[in-house]
């Protein structure tokens, strides 16, 4: 315990380096939140700003966000695809993972190598195959063709989250709601799915993080219709980097904040 | 727990299938998309063509941004699904999307006569008489600078662009190999009228990339029409070359210290075209002919310094709808300006795209 | 006694029908909307029927041709002719072309000038008259490009894809100097990884340490500021950096202010390769932290006071007893890193300017802008070997379903 105090030359080098590498990690992020309330269109802290000139805020980028129609239409898009691809994925993720947690499941590391493949793919690759293949089956630019795509991408962190939440899970438990006569519909709603919940609602924010800030698909199968807000935010930057960009990018944050947090109380909750 | 899951599974079933049900009606009868080069010249055309169009017809309209060339319409047409209606192009890619058959067929006598009664056949210059689509806008490559980054001498030649001593700092140029092989060659002491000539041997050829080599390290590469007054005004290149129009709205709405200089300009033209093939011809062609009208392209005129390519148009073109100044100074084609500008031979790219554009990409990969 | 075997094993049996059962609508689902689309891209990369069904008569007729005593036939002439006519009028010429294009250039617009041309002509001598049409048919290079890309399987395009050729003879040899681009793309692809590997470990090591030997509550919180940035949009991100890093940016604005630069030497950080490495160091030091994380967290800290308690320096102590049963999460930290790094397309898309670029973007080049299917194909196909084999590596040493999510 003692060594942990002693703040000898090499530990304060140690702990400095550490905070540098936590200032590189979040600092580019929360940089962002000022300069989006900045009221001239550049992209660096003005005098004004730094004077704290209430002339040199405003809210303009906000307005313009917000009276935008385009992002208001991409902000739906991105919803509707990222809601029901989650629920799909998620379906399918834990019904899934429960086979896959069972002893039982035959060639059970192939299957389960085979179902987390689409997240170390380089999405490039397969957002060109799904480009060829969805075009083929007339799903090219629908919603539908992006759900399933989506879906795709989302699943392994489903599988991934739901499986660890059932390796925690108590077989016991199953056994002693059988030997009490409950059938295994029953054992499994009222036994096993309250306590993998958290596993799986995890999940499932993984999943719609993973839609809601996908490009690379849209941009490949996506039209004019199913533009999202990751699509918006990329014309953005490779045309015009306006500070609305900045904007978005701040309402994003703060998203993905909410998120981060749900989760992180989420897997508290599931360790005790 | 179990009544909530009861309860929800239904209204999420519901949820999907409403999704996917709701892609199913995406192909409105009445809609058509249009591609054009967003940005300020996007918007130009929303103004001056889309919301009119849609006021006087009924039928929307869909915008897709795009940064030029045949790609997009190509691999529509080659896996069978248009999605595209009506294309705003470069005149190399108008021709050669004609050859290949990806372009339908216009007749300009069935377009709506001049804004004097000329009939379109005769209304359209020369430059706009084309087999497929019908010219819209005298455009320009040019390249400009920020007064406020540029102390002291100021550049007026096509050289100064490529002098790295005289003008230190990075550039910026379009990734394409049309106009910046011609600018090399420029810069490199060819005259105007040889430019062409020259790039049609193989010694020319080498002697445009070997320019551009000496350039290259100092090169920010950009593809939307957009991103070079952004460069300047972000002071991310001390000069950029760009579409005349992009940095003349730059100059007249966001009062920026930009300054175009003229000398060695890529005088083009532009076409509108209808990709082959497409379920929306009807309305494809209704939105070319009002797109293509004499008003039409005198009010976008009114907007961004692109002229149009009616004879009748060019007389409605007077001052800037919003900044009010005298537009005519400020066109690629008007005589002050014209005097060192180079006439874009698309038929000498018509013949040599592909391979310059291959070349190109080998050499900015290396 | 073998009654309740059968009985176990029919029980057994019916668990694994179960089990699979509730694996089988995603392993079908991942099939259909995954499997399929790669595998149907990756077909592309050997198969190309396009120019076998338009000139079909023509390429049985070249057959007989072998390419040594100069130019074919009349016959092959009248073929090639009635063959291309028929594909212009089935609005299948620019595909044709363009693909005889790819293997000798400048053909495009010669087909298409061709068949234009021959629209009104009915009668031959074909040979004449398309020799006076366009001077390419006197070239028998012409004549090989139409039989190379005739063939329905090719291994034109994974030659490409290495920077290699197959002359007329059939020898296959380098490509020519100047259109030797991508091996170097794809050494250059696993150079950048690489660099980006060790900056996360670098980076990504002392905090995991860090996290791990703090108490419970703290060690949650910086845990926190380490998924930050892993939850936060990618183009986000990227604009962060692209804001932070320009030259008129807050990180060269300071730079002067501090007085380090001049105004006038403003550091060029971004659309270069330095802002590809920064930026996809920050996007993926999270999957280096967390299952260096992981792992450290199991390593009993008794260890290090043992060591330290039998008189080792902390360093000693550190490199012979801590860093060997660290090791794991680094091989599974770094493995991961690796693997997403050599993929990448967003981030280099965006900061990387010309000579920041990788592998995939040069991927979506040939997608998008060239149109060169087949070779885009290739190209993904040896960059998915390459990724499955590592990928296969991390499942062998640390197991797929550990793959780090915090």
């Amino acid at each position: 315990m003692k060594s942990a105090f002693r703040l000898g030359p090499a530990r304060i080098v140690y702990l400095a380096f550490c905070t540098c590498v936590f200032v590189f990690l979040v600092a580019p992020i929360i940089v962002i939140v000022p300069l989006s309330f900045n009221a001239e269109p550049y992209f660096t802290f003005t005098e004004g700003m730094l004077r704290l000139d209430p002339e040199a805020w405003s809210l303009r980028w906000y307005r313009e966000i917000i009276e935008n129609e385009v992002w208001s239409a991409s902000l739906v898009n991105s919803l509707v695809i990222g809601v029901s691809a989650t629920v799909l994925a998620t379906l399918l993720g834990t019904l899934a993972a429960l086979g896959l947690s069972s002893p039982a499941m035959p060639g059970r590391r192939m299957v389960m190598a085979f179902l987390i493949s689409p997240m170390v793919t380089p999405v490039i690759i397969a957002a060109a195959g799904m480009f060829f293949f969805y075009s083929g089956l007339g799903l090219g630019q629908t919603h539908l063709g992006l759900i399933l795509a989506h879906a795709t991408l989302g699943v392994p962190f489903v599988v991934v989250t739901v499986t660890a939440t059932l390796a925690a899970y108590d077989r016991n438990l199953t056994r002693a709601a059988a030997s009490l006569g409950a059938g295994p519909w029953i054992t499994f709603r009222r036994v096993q799915l309250p306590l993998i919940a958290p596993g799986i609602i995890s999940g499932a924010l993984f999943a719609f993080a993973v839609s809601f800030d996908e490009v690379v698909v849209v941009l490949f199968m996506g039209g004019v219709e199913q533009r999202t807000i990751p699509r918006q935010m990329w014309a953005g930057i490779r045309e015009q980097i306006s500070p609305a960009i900045l904007a978005v990018a701040t309402f994003l944050i703060v998203f993905a904040a909410l998120l981060l947090l749900t989760v992180n109380w989420l897997r508290r909750r599931g360790n005790r | 727990m179990s009544h909530r899951v009861k309860s929800v599974i239904p209204a999420i079933l519901v949820a999907l299938c409403a999704a996917a049900c709701g892609s199913g009606g995406s192909d409105k009868p009445r809609s058509i998309t249009t591609v054009s080069w967003g940005g300020s010249f996007g918007r130009a055309v929303n103004e001056a063509v889309n919301i009119p169009f849609t006021e006087a017809t009924g039928i929307g309209i869909g915008v897709e941004d795009y940064n030029g060339g045949l790609a997009q319409i190509r691999a529509q047409v080659d896996i069978g699904v248009i999605h595209w209606d009506v294309v705003d192009l470069e005149i190399t890619d108008a021709v050669r999307g004609c050859d290949e058959g990806l372009l339908e067929r216009i007749d300009l006598n069935a377009l709506p006569p001049g804004a004097d009664g000329t009939p379109a056949a005769e209304d359209f210059v020369v430059d706009g008489r084309y087999a497929c689509g019908a010219g819209s806008l005298y455009w320009s490559t040019v390249y400009a600078y920020n007064d406020d980054n540029i102390p002291g001498a100021k550049p007026t030649t096509m050289a100064d662009f490529f002098d790295l001593e005289a003008f230190p700092g990075r550039r910026g140029m379009r990734r394409v190999p049309q106009a910046n092989l011609e600018f090399a060659l420029i810069a490199d002491g060819v005259p105007l009228d040889q430019v062409y000539s020259t790039l049609d041997t193989p010694e020319g050829l080498d002697r445009a990339f070997a320019k551009l080599e000496s350039i290259k390290d100092e090169v920010i590469w950009w593809e939307a029409g957009a991103q070079p007054p952004q460069l300047l005004a972000d002071g991310e290149v001390v000069m950029t070359t760009a579409y005349n129009g992009r940095i003349f709205n730059a100059q007249v709405l966001e009062d920026q210290p930009f300054v175009i200089v003229w000398d060695g300009q890529l005088l083009d033209v532009g076409q509108v075209a209808i990709v082959a093939g497409t379920p929306r011809l009807k309305e494809a062609l209704e939105y070319l002919a009002f797109a293509t009208s004499a008003e039409s392209l005198a009010r976008i005129a009114r907007r961004i310094s692109y002229s149009p390519m009616r004879k009748s148009g060019m007389a409605l073109v007077t001052t800037h709808v919003v900044a009010g100044v005298d537009m005519e100074p400020h066109m690629p084609a008007s005589p002050a300006n014209v005097a060192r500008a180079l006439r874009f031979d698309w038929a000498w790219w018509v013949d040599h795209q592909d391979e310059m554009n291959e070349r190109f990409s080998a050499w900015l990969a290396r | 006694m073998a009654g309740s075997l059968r009985v176990s094993a029919r029980l057994h049996r019916r668990a694994q029908l179960r089990a699979f059962g509730l694996v089988a609508p995603l392993l079908i689902f991942v099939g259909l909307t995954f499997v399929t689309p790669l595998a149907t891209m990756l077909v592309r990369s050997v198969y190309d029927p396009v120019v076998a069904d338009a000139l079909p008569e023509t390429q049985m007729l070249l057959k007989d041709w072998d390419g040594e005593e100069g130019l074919p036939s009349e016959a092959v002439y009248a073929a090639v002719a009635k063959e291309l006519k028929r594909a212009g009028a089935e609005r299948t010429l620019g595909q044709v072309a363009s693909r005889i294009n790819r293997v000798q250039g400048g053909l495009r617009s010669a087909l298409a000038r061709t068949e234009r041309a021959l629209r009104d002509v009915e009668q031959g001598p074909w040979r004449e008259t398309m020799g006076a049409i366009d001077p390419i048919w006197a070239d028998p290079a012409t004549w090989h490009a139409i039989q190379a890309t005739g063939e329905r399987f090719t291994s034109r395009h994974y030659l490409n894809a290495l920077d290699l050729q197959r002359l007329p003879s059939g020898a296959v040899v380098a490509q020519p100097q100047e259109r030797r681009i991508y091996l170097r793309l794809f050494w250059r692809t696993i150079i950048v990884s690489s660099i980006i590997t060790l900056l996360c470990l670098a980076l990504g090591y002392p905090i995991a340490l860090l996290i791990a030997r703090s108490p419970p509550h703290r060690a949650n919180l910086l845990l926190i500021l380490v998924l930050v940035p892993f939850w936060t949009s990618l183009l986000v991100r990227t604009t962060a950096w692209i804001v932070l890093l320009q030259t008129q940016g807050v990180l060269n604005d300071l730079l002067v202010v501090l007085g380090l630069i001049n105004d006038d030497g403003r550091l060029a950080m971004v659309y270069n390769m330095t802002g590809t490495i920064v930026a996809m160091t920050h996007v993926l030091l999270p999957f280096m932290v967390l299952p260096l994380y992981s792992v450290m967290r199991g390593i009993p800290s008794v260890h290090m006071k043992a060591a330290a308690s039998l008189g080792a320096k902390p360093l000693q102590a550190f490199l012979r007893v801590y860093w060997p049963q660290s090791l794991p999460g680094v091989g599974a930290g770094a493995l991961l890193v690796f693997i997403l790094a050599i993929g990448y397309y967003i981030t280099p898309a965006l900061v990387g300017g010309s000579d920041g670029q990788l592998i995939s973007n040069m991927i979506a080049y040939h997608m998008q802008t060239s149109l060169n299917w087949g070779l885009a194909a290739a190209l993904g196909g040896v960059l998915l070997v390459g990724v499955l084999v590592l990928y296969a590596v991390y499942d062998r040493l640390v197991g797929v379903e550990r793959m780090g999510l915090g």
